[in-house]
Order: structure tokens, then sequence, then C-alpha cells
């Protein structure tokens, strides 16, 4: 008995340190699924081709968990994705596809997520709205800009950006290397004191502002870190689809929240990792392409997809919980 | 008089600060200022064809937002994010079984109801039993709605409702109203006697202020919850059947703009999303309140994203108004 006690207490001190290990070993499984299924899914070229899809959902999954962790919501990731996409795709066309046009548009791309994500701050925390309805009310607001900076898609991006995106260094892809630093950066900013104020707040709002946390602010740099790491998403999606399109996220927000809590971190804020959402957003891809893989008929690979997303995020809260206990 | 005495202790008159703190007060005086200003916009707008035209749309929100209202108060971060999904899969199942003919719709309505109350007891079970958070787990289900969805309408023509369907959802049917207003007012009696007069009711509101408190009164909190949620997916196929009779024909996905403006319906009629107090009232001023802003964007020339803009704006201002949390200070 104390022997399977200590066990257990042990491993609740380990996921407590590593949340994300259950999507780990959930990512490998689905690996192995998907190589048993059809061996040359896990070429290099077939999971560049996963990656390269689901790179944007990464980076937008990252910047919903920056305000899970204290316990916040942001439904408008995607209007803010789609609103920095069509605005770089048109700073672009107006000022010049050279490579320092480029990166100018791409920083401006970034300001204006930045902003987006002060907007959610203000409101959210700022005027204590509840985040629900207060994000969703942004999410109108800011898809409206973005249809207002270009009303139909297809604005096309410049070369250099798809070819950065979609090409390889040293034979090897490129996304692997976005990827690649995407961890180390997500590394680093666990450990920064931005991050442990947000899971303070997470775990007790009331709490955190009695040890003397500035409880708004911090809620308010989480909603601008955000509405940061969405605008990457933006960047990736443009380099992807190599166009603008003021629609392009509306679809993509549900699935950033589910691939936040597949990462095993918890809505109610507190416990979790960012890493641990971008795994949760591979497992998505991993999911849509073993269903492909597996043999299911198209009109029946939407339901095999959903039923299998449903089935995973229950085990996965189950999971955590019965080790938390 | 009485429907604003509610709240109102006594008769003593209340100040303008306590007034804007009651949601359907406000809520009633938007609407008037709102039709007088799309009168003032264009003439004929608040003429009584059309805002027969706008109860008809606002009933069909406002019994997808009876579900989520009564999910909503039973607090526990109560919220059903799969209602659109459901009025979506009732549309179509309906269509393909009432196929055009008048004979088969007490089957659609049957199947329909059977649908929704089946996604609702998952939903209810997985919350429940399981323990998955209402968000993650109604969001999951939307996800299986949608693939199921896919597979409905893979091969399988879409379905036609039937005229009597259609006419009771957009003809006159009893004193000049159309059926589906019927069907509101109906949908409005029914929630406020159960919420004001029957255990169950009580359940609702004693779960949702302190789920601890209700079990250690023996309240069976499970069982309620469970039955929340099959009663807002059954709401949900309900607003699915009518909408179908509103377009005459099912088409991909006509439910997917409820999943949230059902949410902000009931926020805005005063409901907090934190659940344990609020009422059905409240909501159905606030569905009427977002038909009608939408309505009235619609009328202005301004293109899709000057109204997007202005109506995500007017939401904020609104929301302003409501469910505002306390300041960790004081």
């Amino acid at each position: 008995m104390t022997r399977s006690n200590s066990f257990k207490t042990q491993a609740a001190a380990t996921l407590r340190r590593f949340p994300f290990l259950p999507a780990l070993a959930m990512l490998a499984l689905l690996l192995i699924l998907n190589g048993i299924a059809e061996p040359n899914s896990l070429t290099v070229r077939a999971l560049k081709g996963v990656i390269s899809t689901y790179l944007a959902l990464v980076f937008l999954s990252v910047a919903q968990t920056f305000v899970v962790y204290t316990g916040d919501i942001d439904l408008s990731v995607g209007a803010i994705l789609s609103f920095v996409n069509v605005s770089i795709v048109v700073i672009m066309s107006q000022l010049g596809s050279a490579p320092h046009q480029v990166l100018i548009a791409c920083l401006a791309g970034i300001l204006i997520g930045a902003l987006c994500g002060l907007l959610n701050g203000f409101v959210v925390a700022g005027l204590r709205m509840q985040a629900i309805v207060a994000t969703f009310a942004t999410s109108i607001l800011i898809s409206g800009l973005a249809l207002w900076v270009l009303p139909v898609a297809g604005l096309p991006a410049p070369s250099l950006f798809w070819k950065i995106y979609g090409g390889r260094s040293y034979g090897i892809p490129n996304v692997f290397f976005f990827i690649t630093v995407l961890i180390f950066v997500l590394a680093v900013i666990a450990k920064t004191r931005l991050v442990t104020r947000l899971l303070a707040v997470g775990n007790g709002q009331l709490t955190a502002y009695q040890t003397g946390l500035a409880v708004t602010k911090i809620r308010i740099a989480g909603y601008v870190v955000c509405g940061i790491f969405s605008s990457f998403a933006a960047i990736c999606i443009t380099g992807d689809t190599a166009s603008g399109d003021p629609l392009v996220g509306g679809a993509m927000t549900m699935s950033s929240v589910a691939a936040v809590v597949l990462g095993g971190t918890a809505l109610s804020g507190g416990v979790g990792s960012a890493f641990g959402s971008a795994i949760g957003a591979l497992i998505i891809g991993l999911i849509s392409s073993l269903v492909f893989y597996a043999g299911t008929p198209s009109e029946w690979q939407n339901l095999a997809q959903g039923a299998t997303i449903l089935i995973v995020l229950m085990l996965g809260v189950l999971a955590s919980r019965r080790i938390n206990q | 008089m009485t429907l604003f005495s509610q709240s109102q202790k006594g008769g003593t008159p209340i100040s303008l600060a306590e007034m804007i703190r009651k949601p359907l007060l406000v809520a009633l005086i938007l609407i008037i200022l709102l039709l007088g200003a799309g009168e003032a916009l264009s003439p004929g707008f608040a003429s009584m064809q059309q805002i027969l035209r706008l109860l008809i749309v606002a009933a069909l929100l406002g019994v997808v937002a009876a579900g989520q209202n009564l999910v909503i108060l039973g607090g526990r971060e109560g919220i059903d994010l799969s209602v659109g999904g459901v009025v979506s899969l009732a549309a179509i199942l309906a269509g393909n079984v009432m196929d055009g003919n008048n004979a088969n719709i007490i089957a659609a309505i049957a199947v329909c109801l059977a649908a929704g109350g089946l996604v609702g007891l998952f939903n209810g079970v997985g919350i429940t039993i399981f323990g998955i958070p209402p968000l993650v787990m109604t969001l999951g289900m939307l996800g299986v709605l949608q693939g199921l969805l896919v597979v409905i309408r893979q091969g399988i023509p879409s379905g036609l409702a039937a005229p009597a369907l259609a006419n009771f959802v957009s003809k006159p049917f009893l004193l000049g109203l159309p059926g589906v207003i019927w069907l509101w007012i109906g949908v409005g009696l029914l929630m406020a006697f159960l919420l004001r007069r029957t255990t169950l009711g009580y359940r609702i509101y004693a779960i949702g202020s302190n789920e601890n408190a209700a079990f250690m009164a023996g309240t069976p909190v499970k069982t309620v919850r469970i039955m929340l949620f099959v009663l807002s997916s059954m709401f949900s196929a309900l607003a699915g059947l009518c909408i179908l009779g509103y377009a005459g024909t099912s088409f991909a996905n006509v439910g997917d703009s409820y999943m949230l403006s059902s949410i902000i319906a009931v926020v805005l009629g005063g409901t907090p999303l934190s659940g344990g107090k609020g009422g059905y009232t409240g909501t159905m001023a606030g569905a009427f309140l977002l038909v009608l802003m939408q309505s009235i964007l619609t009328t202005l020339s301004i293109g899709e994203a000057g109204r997007q803009i202005i109506y995500g704006i007017t939401l904020l201002v609104l929301l302003l108004f409501y469910g505002r949390s306390k300041a960790l200070r004081g």
C-alpha cells in the first residue's frame, strides 16, 4: 500500500513539474500508429507536410496557453490570426517584397497582434468583463477589421515568404528549425517570472492579490503575449497558404482550446505548460493524418477525427485527475 | 410595471445607477430606442410586419438560449458549446425524415428530440460521471457533431421542410402571430414555471449557487445537471426543426452562429456565467436585442467590415453593464 502510495505521490510530483508528459506519450503512440498504418507517413517529407500545415495551430495553441494559465480564455485568437495575416500581406503588397520590407511587414504584424492582445487584456482584466463573452465580442470587432483591410481572400504573398517557409536548409526542411527554435523559446519562457506569476494568478486571484501581485497587470500581460504568439501563427499561415484571407483563422480558435487541454493545461488555470499545448496541436494533426492513412472513407473522416479527439480529451482529463488525487 | 418589480423591494423609486443594473429594464429601453433608430434610418423598419419578422428570428435564437440559460444557471462553469451542432443536426435529420411531406412531421419531431436528448445525455454523463469540464466536453461533442453532419449529408439529399412546418414558422397561426412566436411564448411560460414553481427549478438555483451545500441538503446534484444538458440539447433540436421550417431546406452548418450568440443573449439578459442567479425573461429580451441590433446593421449601407466593427463595439459596450466581476480590492 505505502509503496504504491509513494509511487503515486512521486508520479503526481513529476506530472506537476512536467504536465505535458501524458501528451508526449500520446504523441509517440500516434507516431507509431501512423507508422503502422502507413510506413511512408514517417518520412521526412510526410512529417514536413504535417508540421507545415499544423505549425500555425501550434503557435496559436501556445498563444492560448498564456491566458489559460490565469484561468482566462481568448476566443479571439483566430480573428487576430486572420487580421495579422491580411495586414502583413497588404503591407507587403504596398511596400514591396525585398527582404527588409518583408521583415518590416512581419514586425508590423507582431505589433498588431500585441495591440489586439492589449485590447483583450483591457476589456477582460481592466474592465473585469467575463472572458468568454468579452473576447467573443472583440473577435467580431477584430474580424471586422480584417475584412476592412482585405475584403476578399486571394491577395498573394511575395515568393520570398513561402520559399523560406516551405524550403530546406542543409537538406532539412525549414519548418523543423522553426519548431526547434520554438521549443527552446518555450523552455526559456517557462522559467521567466511572468509565467510563474500567471500561474500564481491562476491558482487563486485573491491569494495572488493579497501576496502583493499586480493581478490586473499580469492578466493583461498574458493577453499581450497571447496576441504576439497569435501573430507568429499568422506569419506561419501566410507562409503555408502564400496568401491573405480575412476568414482563415475563424475555425482555428476552438482547435486551439482543444490543443491546450490535450497538452495537460487545466482550463481553470494554475497548472500547465505551453510546450504541452504545442504537442496538443501536433496530436490533432497526427489524429487527422492517422484517420486518413487508416483508410477511413472520406465522408467518415471528420466524424472519426472528432470522436477520437473527444475520447483523447476525456482520457487526458481523467488521467491527470487520477494521478493528482 | 409587474415586469420590473420582481427584484424591486417595496415601492421606493429607484435611482439611475440601480436602473442600469436591471438588465431586463435596460434591454427593453434599448429595444425601444433601437426600433426608433431603425425607423429613422429606414422608414418601415418598425412596422408591425417587420417586427414580426424580427420576432421570428429572435424566437429561433431564444429557444436555443433557453437551454443555454438552464446550463449556465446550473453553475460550475456550465456552458454548452454543442448547441450549434445540435441545431444543424436536427435541421438535417428533420429535413431527411420529413422530405416535404406533412404526414411525416410527427416522426421528424420525435427523431429530432430523441437525437437532441441523446447528445445531451452524452454531454451530461461526461460532465457529471466522468468529471470532464463542460467547456471541454461540449467542445469535443461539437467536433463529433460536425463530423456526423458530413456523414449524414453525404449522398442523401438534404431534404425539404413539410409545408405545414413552413407555414407554422412564417405564416400567421393564431391571432395574427406565427406559430413559432407562440412556441417561444410557450417556452417562456414553461421556463418561468420550471424555474419558479417546481422542485427542479429550486434545485437548479441551489446547485448553481453552491453545489456542496445543495449536495449536503440532499439535492441529487448529478441527476439535475444531466437533466440540464439533456434539456439544453432538446431545446436546440426544437430550434433546429423550426429553422428548417424557416429556411425551407436544410443547408450545411446552419446552426454555427447559435453557439456564441446564445451565450451572449443569456449574459445580456442578466444571467452571469458563474450561474446561480438570473432567469429566462431577461434572456428573451437579450435574444430580441441581439437580433434587432444585427437587423439595424444590415439596413446600414456600410459593408460587412463596418457592420462587424460596429457590432463588436456595441456588444462590448452592452457587456460593460452586465456581469462584470467584483474588484479584488474591497
